[in-house]
């Protein structure tokens, strides 16, 4: 295991409590970046590490926070915490083991952008983890972290916890801005760009949980310390979500680059009963499905690499398939995830993944047959590029690299 | 008159200040969030206490109460067993843990038991997949998880927790399970 920095609650015990996190130079970084560096250089310096939103997107961190106009205020920063991919969990450790590197990573990115209110939004799920957040944000405040005039400066910044109440949509950071404002939680229409009209109209800053929290040990070591790990153009660590049919399921963090073999036979073990593997879903149930062969084992995972095998790295939500496990029902549980979580507001998403559960429903109780199979294909061809936002693009990944790469499991279904 | 307001003056005005003045529509979540801890439920006179203070319609409100799935309108047991049966879970026999958990209760999903104590909810990832199978409880307003779960151990703490509620004794220990800090 390569070493950790998102995850230093594994070696520093008691990390979650802030008299350990500050007695191991917590928030030490973040006293520097107010008293001694202007928000452009705290910029730069991301910029330069070369960090990228560890979301999914994996957009560039300083290049996002340099959008933001500097003739309207107020500015936003807006923690996307709404942890909701299937097959990902990264973000509750942080957050239940590691919350003030998280907190003092917005910090930061609300001194660089000079936004004085932030928000983080926890998927409501989350409501324990948000109950606790407020008893930490008071704290920071009465020891000064936190609050008007930090540190004798001109600059005040206060965080308010926001919980959501169930949709996986709001970690879309359009629909996660609605939601805020006490609306539907379903997609805007872009552009406009939340960087310019955001959170209550003002340009915003959206972050997942991770990406922040890798900015105190950026500012704190420099970025070119940051570019020790991972590779040129996905440098850092990232945290796998490890899950699926493998022996130790869990998260690991590990430089990018690192390959889906390390990943799965190093540190999860190898597959459960050593059974053979089959299938790599690199992204969660929005993954396209990778037909897990020698060279997509020796894949890096990294932003670049992964889609050269027709996927994308996404959140890093590695779910793993062995042999026993029949595509056909594979996909309808992603397909059913996208049904149930479709917020309704356009007609290709709402309507094809309804069509596609039910197909799929009829060829998994053996009582469809192959011209359904063809339907199936039709109605998630006819959604591509269609859909007003990803989920509904989204959905259709696992449906036709399934039927592409492991058509056979389809047709048993309907010849049976 | 709005009793709501009047019990609730103080936490009210703590959550409308996290958001600007003239963004009043923000603070319906966090309220409606407020209302649920009482009964479990929101019923439509504080959905309409909820839209005066928030400034919209109580249509609004009632919208907002029936997109987002853990809000809800109608009394369900004391305890909701939200069980996720989604892809990870799944791989690792969590239907067949959350039909079994069904087959004990004599309830099907969605449904409550007899004694109205507990409701069963098949509900979508809950970011718990290295723990599967895995069921999070909402009592009131609280969500706890439960991980590494199988129909002996679920249905060993659901008879604490329902003999606990019969008696009116308020040992309800949920931290338990879910420390793992």
């Amino acid at each position: 295991m390569s070493e950790l920095y998102l995850l230093r609650h594994r070696e520093i015990q008691g990390l979650n409590q802030l008299k350990t996190y500050t007695a191991n130079g917590g928030f030490d970084t973040w006293k520097k970046v107010v008293s001694t560096l202007k928000p452009e250089e705290v910029t730069q310096v991301v910029k330069d590490s070369g960090l990228r939103g560890r979301g999914g997107a994996g957009f560039p961190t300083g290049v996002k926070w340099s959008f933001l106009p500097t003739n309207i205020w107020p500015h936003y920063v807006v923690a996307n915490a709404d942890e909701s991919e299937p097959g990902t969990f990264k973000d509750r450790e942080i957050l239940e083991s590691n919350p003030y590197q998280f907190i003092e990573g917005l910090m930061i990115a609300c001194y660089a952008v000079q936004a004085k209110d932030a928000y983080i939004y926890f998927r409501g799920e989350f409501a324990q983890i948000a109950h606790k957040f407020e008893e930490r944000l008071q704290e920071l405040t009465s020891k000064g972290l936190l609050g008007d005039k930090l540190f004798g400066s001109e600059y005040s910044l206060r965080i308010h916890p926001h919980l959501g109440a169930g949709a996986y949509i709001c970690g879309e950071e359009t629909a996660l801005l609605e939601s805020i404002e006490g609306k539907l939680g379903q997609p805007r229409l872009r552009p406009p760009f939340p960087a310019v009209v955001g959170l209550f109209d003002k340009p915003t800053v959206i972050n997942n949980v991770e990406t922040l929290t890798n900015l105190p040990i950026i500012l704190g070591k420099g970025a070119a310390h940051f570019r020790t790990q991972g590779t040129e153009k996905s440098p850092g660590t990232k945290i796998f979500c490890l899950s699926g049919r493998v022996k130790n399921p869990g998260n690991y963090e590990l430089p990018l680059g690192t390959t889906f073999r390390e990943l799965i036979y190093t540190h999860g073990g190898g597959i459960l009963n050593d059974r053979a593997i089959k299938v790599i879903m690199p992204a969660g149930a929005s993954s396209s499905l990778i037909p897990a062969t020698e060279a997509a084992l020796d894949t890096p995972m990294d932003y670049e690499s992964v889609p050269a095998l027709g996927a994308q790295l996404g959140s890093a939500s590695v779910i793993v398939l062995d042999e026993t496990v029949n595509i056909s029902d594979l996909v309808s549980s992603t397909v059913n995830f996208f049904e149930h979580e479709s917020c309704g507001k356009c007609t290709p998403c709402r309507e094809g993944t309804y069509w596609m559960a039910h197909i799929l429903e009829r060829i998994n109780s053996g009582k469809a047959s192959k011209a359904d199979i063809e339907l199936l294909k039709t109605v998630a061809s006819q959604m591509q590029n269609k859909c007003f936002c990803a989920l509904g693009e989204f959905s259709i990944s696992a449906v036709l690299t399934g039927i592409q790469h492991f058509r056979a499991d389809f047709d048993a279904r309907v010849e049976n | 008159m709005n009793t709501f307001k009047k019990i609730h003056a103080s936490e009210i005005e703590r959550l409308l200040a996290n958001y600007p003045p003239d963004r009043k529509q923000a603070a319906v979540m966090p309220l409606l969030h407020l209302a649920q801890q009482e009964a479990g439920y929101i019923t439509e006179p504080v959905m309409q206490e909820i839209a005066e203070i928030c400034e919209i319609s109580a249509t609004e409100v009632a919208s907002i109460v029936g997109y987002y799935t853990m809000f809800h309108d109608q009394p369900g047991g004391k305890i909701r067993l939200m069980v996720c049966t989604d892809v990870a879970c799944r791989l690792h026999g969590a239907r067949e843990y959350l039909s079994a958990l069904c087959n004990e209760l004599g309830v099907a999903p969605g449904g409550t038991s007899s004694d109205g104590l507990v409701t069963i909810e098949e509900v979508k990832c809950i970011a718990a997949c290295d723990h599967a199978p895995v069921f999070q409880s909402q009592i009131g307003d609280e969500v706890e998880y439960h991980e590494n779960q199988n129909p002996g151990r679920t249905l060993d703490w659901l008879r604490l927790m329902t003999a606990s509620m019969k008696t009116g004794q308020a040992s309800m220990n949920l931290g338990q399970e879910a420390d793992h800090e």
